[in-house]
């Protein structure tokens, strides 16, 4: 099977300003920028034009940041990884999942053998060619007991990994999954330069750009690979990235010229930095939603009909006009977006509905009902606000929704997953089996609402080693229909990636959106004005 | 008295490294939580630990941080292992380079306005100053700095808006990227040490040295300066060297809202991925800090007052 073809999710790449964007959504009375419904910014450069010195200012990036991969955890670092390090297949801005290092790869006997070929003459920066060994070498430190990596248990479904020849390496999965080469896409699988089976710098790779200097928490600067083996990207001579945590201090910087593109522009304030004649603002539909999990294995919540009636609680059109300021699309309780390839399409968006909501209180045997809802600023910019909204809501419902904050600090560790009702976000995954996999199947530990619904686990497995497209299409709706309908996570609300940028840099006519700036491939992709 | 100071000093430096290690480790989580966030798995979080030797009990952690750091060795950082000695050079140089500045320009302010005040009493310049002074310690420091940065850098292009300086910024760069920072730190600093002056200066003004040296026909400016001034500097400098200390200790939001790698930012990130070495170091240069610089104080304290200094 030639998987070069294989569309693996179709973004909606929108480009547009927040003007464009009201006229947009106000014609067709919608809120959300659905995929593909967008105006195309009138003027495109035809040839991307090569130098200039890019500066990108993003939120992420701590003064202990580390460039082992095994701790790649701030964006800026993954950012960084994606520029200086190559994966073996990327998701193109389009969407599409293509090969990168690896020239092509296909399935061997069935979807548990895949066999990738690598590009040949590519080298390091330091020099060395890539080979083989390089591959096994750095994909070998995020398996086995001792691995600290956050990839582990994704691939732990990696059987073994051998090599035929210097270029060609095979991986035997333990059980056979169609969307495989996906997972060799994230920056935590990079490839990176290999001596005796050991991989010991982190800041050498073969990617389009090199590693300049690097300061945790300050900035990055690169320069670009004269000897790259892709020439279909990397156009700007130099770049640095800086971390600028504060957003007004970014959109001060982007104001003021000190730099070029901003990540994480505030949705309540973009439009009145669009005003400024110099800005621009890029929103891109994405994969990132927000989701608020019940434990079901926990009263009240075990009660679908609990479950149900809080579903129903939520305005969440007005969430999205409020909260989002109406920068992103609605939830629908499952967390496949429309920018995936398999979104259902035909379930029917769930409403604010109180009377709904009460008779399914009265089926659960509850006359009135009181939760608490654990929330954080931490996670995304009006968390807490969400959750004072969604309160005010389900009054109505005769629901008593306590918020409660909690602290910044330690919430992955000590709120999440532990208490039986909390606020969560994903950045999406680029596949609906990674995303249900990781975030729904039973033994996974990031299930969090402890969910175990043994028909949507029984799909799970079957849709991953389904070649034809149209029942695997068949069974992921399914699925999202159960994940509506049964799951214990509201899910309200997609959020868009909101970028800004100066007039003297060039956006592609695609930009994606499974992760910011570009799929963190924007100093790739993109170029200064001529 | 001094060597006894000096011997209370490190004492106290001693027990805030035991209350702070106590502290970070009752915090929920520890580093490798902190490292492996979201994708924490059991397996995977041990694993860290080992790695990262937290596996070891408390004490025998302490205890080796305890020896190295007498050998003058903070340790490496967990969260990137990074030598924090190196690290720690750039940052602390940054933050005492902001907090220099910073005081070069409101310590002589701050005296002035405050003996003028002290002056003219109730007349319409000490009603303004007061007003504004406090005004200004009363607004939080990240308003005071999107003020001036609206004003100053935005509006009027005069000022750079970051001040991101680097390890290869000249002197001349560093002071201009640190104007601003360093203008609202004397803006909310300021207040303080103008009102210590001012009412240091007033309360001597009621005794009767000061009623004599009026009545010898002395004039009302030279009153101040020579007679009441030498014996109001102990306050008056007890108050200076608190606020140099929050110049050096408390201006982590100043440094985010400006992006100044600054030895705050440093103690924040490693508190969130509970990065124990350096939360530690950073502590103990803060604490060192304050103990310091209230010895100064006290020697200052006595240097200005004759009869300290000549115990009889």
């Amino acid at each position: 099977m030639n998987n070069s073809n294989n569309r693996i999710f179709d973004l909606a790449n929108s480009r547009l300003s927040r003007r464009k964007f009201l006229q947009a959504s106000g014609a067709l009375g919608v809120a959300g920028a659905a995929p593909g419904l967008f105006v195309g910014s009138a003027a495109q450069a035809a040839a991307p034009s090569m130098g200039g010195h890019l500066r990108i200012a993003m939120v992420h990036g701590s003064s202990t940041d580390s460039l082992d991969p095994i701790r790649l955890i701030s964006s800026h670092t993954t950012k960084l990884f994606y520029s200086v390090h190559s994966t073996l297949t990327e998701i193109a801005a389009d969407g599409q999942l293509m090969p990168l290092l690896a020239e092509s790869y296909e399935t061997g006997a069935d979807p548990s053998e895949w066999i990738f070929k690598l590009h040949s003459g590519v080298t390091f920066h330091n020099g060395k060619s890539l080979t083989a060994d390089d591959v096994i070498a750095s994909l070998n430190r995020h398996r086995g007991e001792d691995s600290a990596s956050s990839m582990k248990s994704i691939i732990e479904g990696i059987e073994s990994i051998t090599k035929d020849g210097d270029l060609v390496v095979k991986f035997k999965l333990s059980t056979p999954s169609v969307d495989f080469p996906v997972v060799l896409s994230d920056a935590v699988l990079s490839i990176l330069p290999s001596t005796d089976g050991k991989i010991e710098t982190f800041d050498v790779g073969c990617g389009p750009y090199m590693l300049e200097a690097f300061e945790p928490g300050q900035y990055s600067h690169y320069r670009r690979n004269p000897n790259s083996y892709l020439s279909d990207r990397a156009y700007v001579e130099t770049a640095e990235l800086l971390t600028i945590a504060d957003s007004t201090a970014r959109q001060n910087a982007l104001v003021t010229g000190v730099v070029d593109v901003i990540s994480d522009v505030d949705a309540s304030t973009a439009g009145l930095l669009g005003r400024n004649d110099n800005v621009e603002i890029l929103n891109v539909t994405s994969t990132q939603h927000f989701t608020f999990p019940m434990r079901t294995d926990l009263p009240p919540f075990d009660n679908n009909d609990v479950r149900m009636a809080l579903k129903l609680s939520i305005d969440r059109d007005v969430v999205l006009d409020t909260i989002l300021s109406g920068y992103g699309s609605l939830g629908n309780d499952h967390p496949i977006s429309p920018a995936n390839r398999f979104f259902n399409t035909e379930l029917e968006q769930r409403v604010y509905d109180p009377e709904k909501a009460k008779w399914h209180l009265k089926q659960a045997g509850m006359s009135n009902l009181k939760v608490e809802l654990s929330a954080s600023d931490s996670l995304y910019e009006g968390c807490v606000d969400t959750v004072v909204l969604f309160s005010e809501h389900a009054k109505a419902s005769g629901i008593e929704l306590v918020p409660k904050q909690v602290p910044d600090d330690g919430y992955w560790s000590d709120v999440w997953l532990k208490h039986p009702w909390c606020a969560s976000y994903w950045s999406g995954r680029p596949t609906e089996d990674w995303m249900f996999t990781q975030g729904y199947s039973a033994e996974s530990n990031w299930n969090e609402s402890y969910w175990k619904n043994d028909r949507f686990n029984e799909l799970l497995l079957a849709a991953r080693a389904e070649l034809d497209d149209d029942k695997r299409r068949q069974m992921y709706w399914e699925m999202q229909a159960i994940t509506r309908d049964d799951c214990g996570s509201v899910i309200h609300a997609f959020g868009d990636h909101i970028m800004a940028h100066s007039h003297n840099v060039v956006v592609p006519d695609q930009v994606a959106g499974n992760w910011d700036l570009d799929g963190f491939k924007l100093m790739q992709r993109w170029w200064m004005k001529a | 008295m001094l060597l006894q100071r000096i011997l209370l000093g490190l004492l106290t430096l001693f027990a805030i490294t035991l209350i702070i290690f106590l502290g970070v480790s009752m915090l929920p989580g520890d580093a490798a939580e902190a490292i492996l966030g979201q994708a924490a798995t059991p397996e995977t979080v041990a694993a860290l630990r080992k790695q990262l030797g937290l596996d070891l009990p408390a004490h025998t952690r302490y205890l080796t941080w305890l020896g190295n750091i007498l050998q003058g060795d903070f340790g490496v950082s967990i969260g990137n292992g990074r030598e924090i000695n190196e690290v720690l050079g750039t940052r602390l140089y940054n933050t005492i380079f902001l907090a220099a500045f910073a005081a070069c320009i409101a310590v002589p302010l701050a005296v002035i306005l405050g003996i003028l005040a002290a002056l003219y009493r109730n007349s319409f310049y000490d009603r303004s100053v007061n007003i504004v002074t406090l005004s200004s310690i009363s607004t939080p420091e990240f308003f005071v700095a999107y003020i001036l940065l609206l004003l100053v850098s935005v509006k009027a292009g005069w000022l750079p808006s970051l001040s991101n300086v680097r390890v290869d910024t000249t002197f001349a760069e560093h002071l201009e990227k640190t104007l601003l920072p360093a203008l609202v730190l004397t803006l909310v600093s300021m207040a303080h040490m103008m009102r210590m002056t001012r009412a240091a200066l007033i309360n001597l003004l009621s005794n009767a040295y000061i009623e004599m040296a009026t009545l010898k026909g002395l004039k009302r400016f030279r009153v101040i300066i020579h007679h009441a001034l030498p014996n109001a500097w102990a306050p008056i400098v007890n108050v200076i060297v608190l606020n140099l200390a929050y110049l050096i200790v408390g201006v982590i939001v100043v440094e985010v809202v400006f992006v100044y790698p600054g030895l705050g930012q440093y103690l924040v990130d490693a508190v969130q991925r509970r990065d124990m070495p350096v939360v530690q170091a950073c502590c103990l240069i803060f604490a060192a800090t304050y103990v310091l610089l209230n010895l100064i104080a006290d020697v200052l304290s006595i240097l200005t007052n004759p009869r300290l200094l000549h115990p009889k």
